[in-house]
This record gives C-alpha cells, structure tokens and sequence, in this order.
C-alpha cells in the first residue's frame, strides 16, 4: 500500500512541477496515470519510487511514512520497488552487457549467489533470447535494452512497479510483449503498478483504474494551456 | 483511381553495410514502391527494420561502408547514382525537405529559429535583402503553424510540438515536391502526434503535386495520415496496401502485418512471439517464418512481393474478393 498525501515537488521551491498531488496505489493494484507531456507525471512518479524528496507532503509506504529518499532510504523501503523508465538508452550503464544490467541490483544487495538463476528466468520471461545478454547496450535494438531494463527493475521482486511512460518508444508489438512480462510478474506476485503516461486507450486496457493528472495534482498556475 | 505519374519511383533498392571481417549487414533489400503527387505513402514496421536506412539512402546520407544497389528515381534523376554535388545543390531541401526524427537536435542549438529560418530561406529560395528574408521567414513559419512571436527563441525554450512545427517549416522553406518525414511524432503525446500529422497532411492537401513519405513505427498515426502504408520486415518491403483497406477491412494480408496490427491496445494487445532477426544474419527463407503461425515448409524458399504481399499464404481477406492474387492464395 502506498499512500501520497498533498505532495508538492520539484527542481526549483519556488516553481514547484507538482503541487498538492495525492493518490493511493492499494496493494495489488495496477493504478494508470494520465497527462500530457510536461505536466509533473514523471516527477511524481520519482517521488512515488522514493527517487526525488518532495519539497512537501507525506508518503506513506504500507503505513510507514517515507522520511528518507534515494540512496538514504532503508534498503527494505528502497528495494520495494522497482522502476522502469521510457528511455532505457539514459537508463543503462553503456559499459555493462546486458546480463550484468539485469544482475546489478542482485549485486547491489549482496546476492551474487542469485545471479544466474533470476538472470535467465528473467531474460525468459521478458522474452530476450540468451545470445543477447552477452552484448553491450549499443548492440542492442532500444526494445531489446528496455526489456533488459524490465528484467532488471524485476529482479529483486518488487512489491511495487513504476512504469513512466515504459513503452513511449517502442512499436506495437514490443509494447504488447512488455505489458504481457509485466501483467505475468504480477500475477505471479501481487505487486501494484503505477503506470504513468499520455496514451489513454494503452493505460485504460493496461491497468484497473486510470486517473487523469487533474484529478491527482493541482494545476500549475503559471502553466502554459 | 486515376493517379498522376509517380514522384519517386524505387525499384530494387538494397542497402549493405561492410562490417569489418568481412560482415555484412542487409539493411534494405529489394525495396519497390512509389510516391504519386497528391499522396503520403507510411512506411511502417518496428524499430531496426531497415527504415530509416531507406531514408538515408533517398538523400544520400549513408555511411562510407554502405554499397547500394537499384534505382531510386525522382523525376529524370536517379538518387542513388546521382553525386554528392548534384544532391547538395539540387535536391536536399529544394527536391526534398527532411522532416527529422528529434527536431531538438536537428535545429542549431545556438542560434534563433529565426536565424536559421532566414539563413536556409536565402539558401533555397531568391529572396535577398534583410527585410524581405525576414517577412519570408514569418511567412514560413505560418505556413507551419509556427507562432511569430517565437521565432526569436533559441530551440531549447521550444516544447516537443513548437520544435517540430520549426523542423517542418525548415523543410518546406525550399517548397520542395517531396516530404520525407523520418519518425516525425516520436516521444510526442497523443494529442500532440494527431496535430503533428493532421498537419503534415495539411501540407500534402493544400498542394496536390506535393508528396509525403513517413516513416513511422506508430501504426495510429499511420491510419490517421496514410492513403497507401508499406510494411518493412528484416529489410524487405513484406507488404504494400491501400490504407483504408490495410487498417479496416478485410485488413492486412500479411501475417507479419496483421500480428502488427492486433499487438495495438485497442485490439487484442497480444505480441508477436519471438524477436526480429539480426539484419547480419538473415535466413535464406522468408525472415518472419521464425515466428509466424502459418509457417510451414515452403517458408523455406523467399516469398517475392507477389502483387501486394510477399508471402507464401497470406491471409485471405474474409470477404472473397475475386482478384488473381488471393485466388491463388
């Protein structure tokens, strides 16, 4: 369960992106997130996955409140989630191939002995085929990293998913595929999702429930239409 | 339908990229369509199929290590033999206007759109004189909905949709007779992918020997905009349709295209199984078979785009309709 109460947030306290956003992702649930490009959705979703401190607000994570963000989060707290990105070129190291992509937050935590295992469970279940995993990023197709990026936010089995705009790159039927890996994870685990981005008709046929910006956050005074 | 005689005519247009090791990578092969005035042809498929290849080859932008082959002919002249003096002086941006895929990075950083809008305008076009460039780039720019009062604005202070309308204005500034639109609505939001294409149709509309040529994985922006649609797997053109028919009914015929088309969220949103094959290393047969449910034997041997579709058992329109082709079919 994850709870945001009246959170403001941004790059500069006097022109904050989002203001007084609240939203309750309950657990299981797969919640979209509605807006169009430049709105704060991005932003909120970072301070959703406890990478951006808000300026104010409160989030509640399963009833705890979240008084540490990024790397001072608690490990437990951090590692409840997992994040994918829309442009998984900015998203991964460009010197790690992309079975060591996959590996790293295994790495991260002290869980080298898990690393073959999950690596290719996951590199089955997001659909990359095992020559892949021994190539670098510029090797790749951009939705073949973000399936490694996939498998990656999937490895320490998350309770909670955040996708920002996961498939804004890619064609059809990479976007199928990986809305598929993401539903099967969920299935098999019962984490939450927020789905963040600008195509109603994908997070209307994606998730449970799709919010549309305005009935999270308030609008910006100063922005433009 | 009577069309007036193609703008650009492809026939047989292979691209191959040397790698070293004497590696080679079948970005194009035997790629066949035309262009009519009046018209936008979507070139579509998913990313790395070769497309935007193709559009470096029409404007001779490709690498050192490519070889091409066939003929690529816009009006009298062949683009693929033509040399690099006859492409810069004729037909970049007077023949052809490039529309690019991030508009962001397509623009000079450092200077005004203004500035670059009246630089390329006094490249193509007669204008001289500080006061008629400057009205002829206002005129440009309202020809691409690009509002005046921001053309002394550096690219960076322009939204996604302000830029790309900038893009388009830079390549109309030539009023050149074909358009070629590299994925043009990448990474826009939804609304702003439909006014992107309703007005790059616009274009094509308001000037009927005009010609656009888009190259898109966004199969919605693709019906909104397209009167015919290519398909491009691994390279090859797999299947060239009328728009309407290919997005309604009786639907594609090709299996690649209809997996294409059901993967979409307002269809059944299910993927093709498997990944598209490395252009490096191409089976003999027809490429999709890997992963196509009608595959069988005979997928061994290359489909040749055969009337409309190349494959060996397209997917017969429900609707019988009595043509050679799906007779045989």
């Amino acid at each position: 369960m994850l709870e945001l109460r009246s959170v403001t947030a941004g790059y500069d306290r006097r022109a904050p992106v989002v203001r007084e956003a609240s939203l309750t992702l309950a657990p299981g649930q797969a919640l979209g997130l509605l807006g169009p490009s430049g709105c704060g959705k991005s932003t909120l979703a970072r301070v959703a996955a406890l990478l951006h401190r808000p300026d104010a607000g409160t989030l509640l994570l399963d009833g705890t409140p979240v008084r540490r963000w990024r790397h001072r989060a608690p490990r437990e707290q951090r590692t409840a989630f997992g994040v994918v990105f829309q442009q998984p070129r900015l998203a991964a190291d460009p010197r790690l191939r992309l079975a060591d992509l996959i590996a790293e937050p295994l790495r991260a935590t002290g869980r080298r002995d898990q690393i073959p295992g999950r690596v290719t469970e996951l590199a089955e279940a997001t659909g990359l085929t095992p020559d892949l995993l021994t190539r670098r990023p510029h090797e790749v197709s951009d939705g073949q990293l973000q399936r490694a990026c996939l498998a990656r936010a999937l490895v320490l089995r998350p309770r909670i998913l955040v996708c920002d705009e996961m498939t804004a790159m890619l064609d059809a039927s990479t976007t199928a595929a990986l809305v598929a890996a993401v539903e099967r994870y969920r299935r098999e685990t019962g984490a939450a999702l927020l789905a963040v981005g600008h195509d109603r008709t994908l997070l209307d046929r994606w998730c449970d429930r799709t919010l549309h910006w305005h009935e999270v956050a308030r609008s910006r005074a100063d922005a433009p239409t | 339908m009577t069309r007036p005689g193609p703008l650009l005519t492809v026939r047989g247009l292979s691209v191959r990229f040397l790698m070293p090791g004497g590696r080679r990578i079948a970005a194009v092969t035997d790629a066949r369509f035309e262009v009519a005035p009046g018209e936008c042809l979507a070139l579509i498929g998913e990313s790395g199929c070769g497309k935007s290849v193709l559009a470096s080859a029409l404007l001779g932008l490709l690498p050192a290590n490519t070889e091409t082959a066939g003929s690529a002919r816009l009006g009298d002249l062949d683009l693929l033999t033509a040399g690099e003096r006859t492409l810069a002086r004729t037909v970049r941006g007077r023949r052809i206007g490039l529309i690019p895929q991030s508009p962001a990075a397509h623009l000079t950083p450092l200077r005004t759109v203004r500035s670059q809008l009246e630089e390329t305008l006094a490249e193509l076009t007669g204008v001289r004189g500080r006061a008629a460039l400057r009205e002829a780039a206002e005129r440009a720019a309202q020809r691409a909905a690009f509002p005046p009062d921001h053309l002394d604005r550096h690219p960076h202070q322009l939204s996604g949709g302000l830029a790309q309308r900038a893009a388009t204005a830079l390549a109309l500034a030539g009023d050149p007779p074909l358009l070629l639109a590299d994925e043009p609505t990448t990474g826009l939001d939804r609304p702003l992918v439909e006014r992107t294409v309703d007005e790059l149709r616009r274009h094509i509309e308001a000037d009927r020997d005009r010609a656009l040529l888009m190259i898109t994985h966004d199969l919605a922006a693709a019906e909104r905009i397209a009167d015919r649609v290519a398909v491009m797997y691994a390279g090859r053109i797999v299947e060239l349709a009328d728009a309407a028919a290919f997005f309604g009914t009786p639907g594609p015929r090709h299996p690649y295209s209809r997996g294409l088309l059901d993967a979409l969220p307002d269809r059944a949103f299910t993927p093709i199984p498997g990944l598209p094959p490395e252009l490096g290393d191409l089976p003999a047969g027809c490429a999709f078979a890997p992963r196509c449910p009608r595959a069988d034997t005979s997928c061994t041997e290359l489909p040749p785009l055969a009337g409309s579709v190349a494959c060996h058992h397209p997917v017969r329109p429900p609707v019988p309709a009595a043509t050679p082709e799906n007779a045989r079919a």
